[in-house]
This record gives C-alpha cells, structure tokens and sequence, in this order.
C-alpha cells in the first residue's frame, strides 16, 4: 500500500537530484520515487531485514544509526535529504535536524501529528492514541518523541531552520483549515537559514 | 540443485610481467579452479580473491583429497549465496603462493633453483594485474563480480579501481584501504617470527632440507589471536584447562599447555606450519603492509576511487577489530564524496574477522540477496 506521504515528498524532489533517504525502511519511498522520476539515490537504514529488503530492491543502502550522526555524508552533498516518519524515532531530535540540514541543501521532515483532534481526544478520554497515523500501542510503539505540526514549527524557528513549503495531510488530502487540529500527517520542506 | 562442475587448469603465462617493485617475472604459471559454466556472452562471470593463507581452492571437495573442502564451501556453489547455476566463479591461487601457481618454492629459470628470497615482492595491484591477465586468455572482457574478504576485498578494491571497465561489482567483506600501524606492526611481529627461525637461512631453506617451522607456528599463532573476537575467544576457550577426562583441574605450575586457548594457538600454529610456505608468509603480509590506494592521490581515498565504475557492496562485522567497521566505512566515505553506486552492510556477528568465512544467515542472506538482484538486471 502506497503510504500517503510519499506522493507529496515525491512532488518536492527534482528530477535528475542527488536524494538520501534517512531511515528508509525496505526502501519502498525510493522504489516509488524512482518509477515517478530519474534520481540518484541512497537510503540509510538499521534494521537487518530492511537492509536486505532495499538489496532485493537494488537499492543503495547504507546500514547505520541515525542517532550517530551522518560522519559519512559531506556538507550539503545531497540536494534533498529525506526523513520521512523517522523524526519521531529518533531520541537526539536537535542533532538529527541540524545534520539533516547540514547534509542537505533541502530537507524534507515529516512526521505524524500528535496534534490531531482524534489524538486530543483519546488523551482528553485518558488514554494515548491509537490511529491510523500512530498505529501502537503505548508500550510497543517505535516512537519516542510525540510532536504536534506547531511543537515543529517552534524547534525549527528555535534552530534558524527555514520552512520553504508545508503540507499537512489527513488521509491522504492536504488540510488546509487548522492544519495542527485536522492534519495527522505533516510534511515540512526546509533548508539552513 | 545441479552439479558444482569444479575443473582445475594451471595456466602458463610466457609474456613477463612488469612489478610494482620496478621487478620483471619472465614467466609464471596461475593455478585456478572454476565452477559453474561461464554463458555465452561472457557476461556471468565471478572473481573470488583469496586472502592470506587460502587458495584456488574456493568451493567444493578437493578433487585429488576428497575431505578437503573448499575454504569458501558455504559461499559458493549450486544453490549457495554466489549460486553457480548462475555465475560461473573462479577462484585463482595468487602469485608468490604455495599452492601450485608460481611462487618462492618454485624453480627460478634463471638459476635452476627455487627462487626463495629471490622471488621479488608482489603486491596487490600486482596480483590484480595477473588476474586480468588470466581474464584475457579466458576471453572474460568484464566480470560481473570481484570478491573477496580481507585481503581479497582489497584486491577486489584494486580491481575497481585499476579495471575500472572489467568489473561490473566490486564485493569488499571484511576488508580496509590500508592498514594501521597496528595491523603493520601484527605483520612485523609474524615476519621477525619468521625471520629469527634459525631454519630460515635467509629465505634459502629449501637446499638446507629444513622449514622454518618455529617461525611460521608463531606466525600463525599471532595471526589468528587477531582474527577472533576477544567475546569469541572468551566464548570458545574461557579460561579452561586443557585437562584429559578426569585429570586433576589443580593447576600445574609449568610453562607446558595449562589453558585450552593455548592448546589451540599451538595446534593452529602447527597444523598451518606443515602445509604453509614462510617466503610466502612474508609476501603476503608485505603486501597487505603496502596496499594504500591512497597514497597516489595524496592520501585522498575518493580521488583515487574517482574512476570506479563499478557497483561496491562492502561489508564489516561489529566484532571484527582486525579490520573494524569504521575501516569500511572509509572506503563507503569515500565512495559517496564521488557519488558512485555503493551499499554498505554491518553484521552484528560475534566471531571477529573471521565472521566473513563463517556461515551467519543475515550475512549470507545479503550475499545471497545481492547477487540475485544482480542476476535479475543481467538477464
């Protein structure tokens, strides 16, 4: 099943640029990205068996952590970086962004939103939400930093990040009218100021 | 699952071989194994390169010694990860080796006698030469695949970098694009063991009818302590004594084998010592001393990779400090600066540089996995 975001980030990325997709999963999004336009692209991922998966995929691959930093990627050597639903696992938050965007001369984030009104609710009910954009379990879900679409916003700015585009989506439409209360998925294009 | 097709030729090269030493080898012969059957284009064919003690001998029982098993039997052969229904694999004994191609043991034409420390020192770029040479004359334009682990990565790293064109991948496991100085000074402390063996009569043993055998034991112990994870060793050995059934396991308060680590350094180090060449010994750790792709371009490893056209997965082992991760990474550093075509693996396998001969499924499943990919674009 195509995943919504990856429709939207595909719009973002030129053909022809040189692409690196952090934490990119058995590699699907470059798969895609890769049948909609002609790209030059490595993924970096952790877990063995989706290393295997982008090798079966033939896509390039480099195996590491991301919460170590990206020593092997040169200083705005890629024209678009690609942290697609990654941000919210990763513990060291403000590292991760500054490298991003220290590798990238763009940046595409993006991240479920925990501001959505269905998530608001289940909190205000006493429970964590489950949904379709945060589909665990508190005790078994991946994601350690839950963020809303303003909470973004406001570590960005703090970072001298600037946001080029936004597009915050709830199944798979862009929402428009209060995007941090309708928008469960939310996708930043950003650059160094 | 069809056959292994194993066949064995030695090779005879009459044309002489410029070294990079400034040296002339006027003639030499390469023993090979091959497996599989190479396709009409030419186009399936694979290039294993072996590291310091292996040989030809890639995959298979041992035509002439039945219970020998090839040094890479799980690798490679029918239904293996480099399937030879597939790929038709070569495996080549490097030059200046002891097991048949031409090497210290063998007879100097100029002299009548074995070369021994006459045979001029070889490196890796050397070898790669002698390879494609031997590519030539089996009408081999471009290998689908150069691989190798340690040393046999660095000659595959070679290949890349040298046969730019005639390597369509290049498969570096467990390898690095130069040595440490520790790495060297391991290599030192094996060739002065060598060395010092009053048997070694400057390199001429072999008209004295003696092997320095004290020297090569000593070699190999030393070796093989760095190519296992201290976790590994600790897992293996422990700290148990090397005591007969129902022996006292009171210590024995001598210099004679008490641990059993000890009683297996020694069992290596003479098993190795009856079958392994001490000139070769110090041929092939001189030339892992020397590889330093690098050093043509003023220390910049992606300069001199710029012309690689080649495909490269390289693979580390976490428990590997012989070669560590972060030497991998070098060259994968490297390689993306230039923006070649690279995929990078990290196995989380416990036996230290000797995980790249091992048999560890996550391994041999990329392996496996990659050589299928590259079997399906080639089709």
């Amino acid at each position: 099943m195509m995943r919504a975001d990856f429709i939207a980030i595909a719009k973002w990325i030129s053909p022809a640029s040189q692409v690196l997709d952090l934490g990119c999963g058995d590699g699907s999004f470059l798969e895609f990205l890769g049948q909609q336009k002609p790209v030059h692209a490595y993924g970096v991922e952790i877990d063995d068996a989706r290393v295997l998966a982008c090798v079966q995929k033939d896509i390039h691959v480099i195996q590491q952590n991301l919460e170590g930093g990206l020593a092997l990627f040169g200083d705005q050597s890629f024209d678009t970086v690609v942290l697609s639903q990654t941000l919210q696992t990763i513990h060291q938050t403000e590292k991760i962004l500054r490298e991003v965007v220290r590798v990238g001369k763009e940046s595409i984030i993006s991240f479920p939103n925990f501001g959505h009104w269905s998530h608001r609710l289940a909190v205000a009910f006493g429970h964590m939400p489950v949904s379709k954009s945060l589909p665990y379990q508190w005790y078994n879900t991946p994601n350690v930093r839950v963020l809303t679409v303003a909470d973004f916003e406001k570590l960005a700015s703090s970072l001298g990040l600037k946001v080029i585009d936004q597009c915050i989506l709830h199944d798979g439409r862009e929402v428009t009218l209060l995007p941090n209360l309708f928008g469960s998925l939310a996708l930043f294009r950003i650059r160094r100021a | 699952m069809s056959e292994l097709n194993l066949s064995r030729n030695t090779i005879h090269f009459a044309e002489p071989l410029p070294l990079q030493s400034g040296a002339i080898l006027t003639s030499y012969d390469l023993v090979i194994e091959t497996y599989g059957k190479l396709n009409a284009n030419k186009s399936n064919a694979v290039l294993i390169c072996h590291a310091l003690n292996a040989s030809h001998h890639v995959a298979g029982p041992n035509p002439d010694d039945a219970t020998d098993i090839g040094w890479w039997d799980n690798m490679v052969g029918p239904g293996k990860p480099v399937d030879t229904n597939q790929f038709f694999v070569i495996g080549v004994n490097n030059l200046g080796s002891c097991f048949g191609s031409t090497g210290p043991m063998s007879i100097n034409p100029a002299s009548g006698i074995p070369y021994g420390a006459d045979f001029p020192v070889i490196t890796v770029e050397d070898w790669v030469n002698t390879q494609a040479r031997l590519a030539d004359k089996l009408g081999i334009r471009r290998f689908a695949a150069v691989m190798g682990g340690s040393l046999g990565g660095m000659q595959a790293i070679a290949w890349a970098i040298h046969y730019p064109k005639r390597i369509a991948h290049c498969i570096a496991v467990a390898s690095t694009p130069k040595l440490s100085a520790q790495n060297i000074a391991f290599n030192e402390v094996a060739r002065n063991a060598i060395l010092s063996d009053p048997d070694f009569h400057g390199g001429n043993y072999y008209a004295h009818g003696v092997v320095p055998k004290r020297g090569l034991r000593l070699a190999r112990m030393v070796g093989h302590i760095t190519y296992l994870s201290d976790a590994d060793m600790a897992e293996k050995f422990g700290r148990e004594l090397q005591r007969s059934a129902g022996a006292s396991d009171e210590y024995r308060f001598s210099f004679d084998v008490e641990f059993e680590v000890e009683s297996y350094l020694r069992h290596q180090g003479d098993k190795f010592s009856t079958y392994f060449d001490a000139n070769t010994y110090l041929l092939i750790t001189r030339a892992l001393d020397y590889f330093d792709p690098a050093r043509r371009s003023e220390g910049s490893l992606s300069r001199a990779l710029a012309e690689v056209q080649a495909k490269f997965l390289v693979v580390s082992f976490v428990t590997d400090w012989r070669f560590p991760p972060n030497r991998s990474r070098e060259i994968v550093e490297a390689l993306l600066v230039n923006k070649s075509a690279v995929t990078y693996a990290e196995i989380d396998a416990p036996h230290g540089h000797d995980a790249f001969l091992l048999d560890d499924a996550r391994y041999h499943h990329l392996i496996r996995s990659y050589f299928q990919t590259m079997s399906e674009h080639q089709a």
